[in-house]
């Protein structure tokens, strides 16, 4: 009942958390930038407003593929949130991603096809990282259940050190900040145009944009369960990763596809493969 | 008042322009000025963009790229003349491969005159826009409504 409960909350207020998180996030950079930013509700003027637009497509059935998109988003929220298998999540996750790619590839214009070409390259970086994390959890807690993982009373984190950093690093792949904002340019870097959604206009875009915002919870809760049920511990961890996210985010160029790809891979090795070595030895 | 107000998103378009009024448009996107307190976002891409901010003459060279852009654009969408050379030409009026103004080409909403025009007056022209922008949404669902 309370895990329907919290499916249920993730379906309403997910998208709203989101929009608050990241129109705080333009506030803050803009401050961070010596600006004043927008209103915190920026998002969803931004996103309302793409509903009085205009919908122009290059093919009929590319919008397909971000219904797909918004819809895989949020099947993958409503599973971690009804505190089901991390292992399915993750993968649902990797198949939304894959729509979203699909509708890059869909669009046609060689922006889009190389954003979504950089976003299957993001993916091989994050990925080793997330699917180690799964293991680690499992390790720490013996379950892959999202909802034991919440209520074990020792925390993972104490297990898993590593892997946290590990994660945290990964964390700025797909929240799409800086260094590793490859497949959809922010609105200042435009040498890709703006990568994947180039060809997408008025209520398409506004899909992808709130599948973005259903992304966010569910994202900052992987950091959330490396803190068990200490609860409160684990608000704060996320809010600390995504002040530190946000800071990266203004002091980092981006780099080449190929740095990241490397340094997110070394660092699971290190990190993630390191500490799971580590944990089997001692256990 | 409909969300288009709140949140106009710009494309910059550079025709023929000496570069003057193109550094203006861009400092006004600067903490000075900073324009994304109103939800103005500099997009790059035609197909997100909500305003047309286009400076310098239009030449035989550019003529394609500017009706390109503005064909691009998603409706309701607004075009904001910025400069005196986007006006009407300006001193390259006479010259042999401008054409003049950027109304020669594409129909223009709002003029903003200046040599280079001031961040203030290129402010001043995108509220305007907004509200021609609103006018052509209201204009757009009418349409809609009768067809």
């Amino acid at each position: 009942m309370v895990s329907i409960m919290m499916g249920l909350l993730y379906l309403f207020l997910g998208p709203l958390f989101g929009g608050l998180v990241t129109g705080l996030d333009r506030r803050i950079t803009a401050r961070m930038q010596g600006r004043f930013g927008p209103p915190i509700l920026q998002p969803f003027y931004d996103i309302l407003k793409l509903f009085e637009k205009e919908q122009i497509v290059v093919r009929r059935s590319q919008n397909v593929y971000v219904y797909f998109y918004l819809l895989f988003i949020v099947f993958t929220g409503v599973l971690f949130f009804m505190g089901e298998d991390l292992l399915l999540v993750i993968f649902s996750l990797t198949l939304a991603a894959i729509f979203f790619v699909l509708a890059g590839y869909k669009g046609g214009s060689p922006f889009s096809i190389i954003g979504a070409e950089r976003e299957l390259l993001q993916m091989m970086a994050y990925e080793p990282m997330v699917l180690m994390m799964a293991v680690g959890m499992y390790m720490a807690t013996k379950s892959f259940y999202v909802g034991d993982i919440v209520t074990s009373p020792m925390m993972p984190i104490l297990l898993l050190p590593g892997m946290f950093i590990g994660v945290t690093y990964v964390l700025t792949i797909k929240l799409r900040k800086s260094p590793f904002d490859l497949s959809t340019s922010h609105h200042g870097h435009q040498e890709l145009v703006k990568g994947i959604t180039t060809e997408y206009s008025g209520p398409a875009l506004a899909l992808i944009e709130i599948a973005h915002l259903y992304e966010v919870p569910f994202i900052m809760g992987f950091v959330f369960l490396f803190f068990g049920s200490n609860w409160l511990l684990g608000f704060v961890a996320c809010l600390a990763v995504y002040l530190l996210e946000i800071l990266i985010d203004n002091t980092f160029a981006r780099t080449k596809w190929q740095f990241m790809l490397v340094a997110s891979w070394v660092v699971a090795a290190v990190f993630g493969f390191g500490n799971i070595i580590i944990l089997s030895l001692l256990g | 008042m409909t969300y288009l107000a709140k949140s106009p998103w710009i494309i910059h378009y550079d025709a023929t322009s000496c570069n003057g009024c193109d550094i203006e448009v861009l400092a006004c996107l600067t903490p000075m000025y900073d324009v994304e307190r109103f939800g103005v976002i500099n997009t790059g891409n035609p197909k997100h963009a909500d305003i047309f901010l286009i400076t310098g003459s239009v030449n035989e060279q550019n003529i394609k790229v500017v009706e390109n852009i503005y064909n691009q654009m998603p409706n309701p969408k607004v075009v904001v003349a910025i400069g005196i050379c986007a006006t009407s030409g300006g001193i390259f009026r006479e010259c042999y491969n401008v054409l003049g103004g950027v109304d020669k080409v594409i129909p223009v909403d709002v003029y903003v005159p200046g040599c280079a025009a001031r961040p203030e007056a290129i402010i001043d022209g995108v509220v305007k826009a907004i509200g021609v922008l609103e006018q052509k949404h209201t204009q757009m669902k009418k349409g809609a409504a009768v067809s």
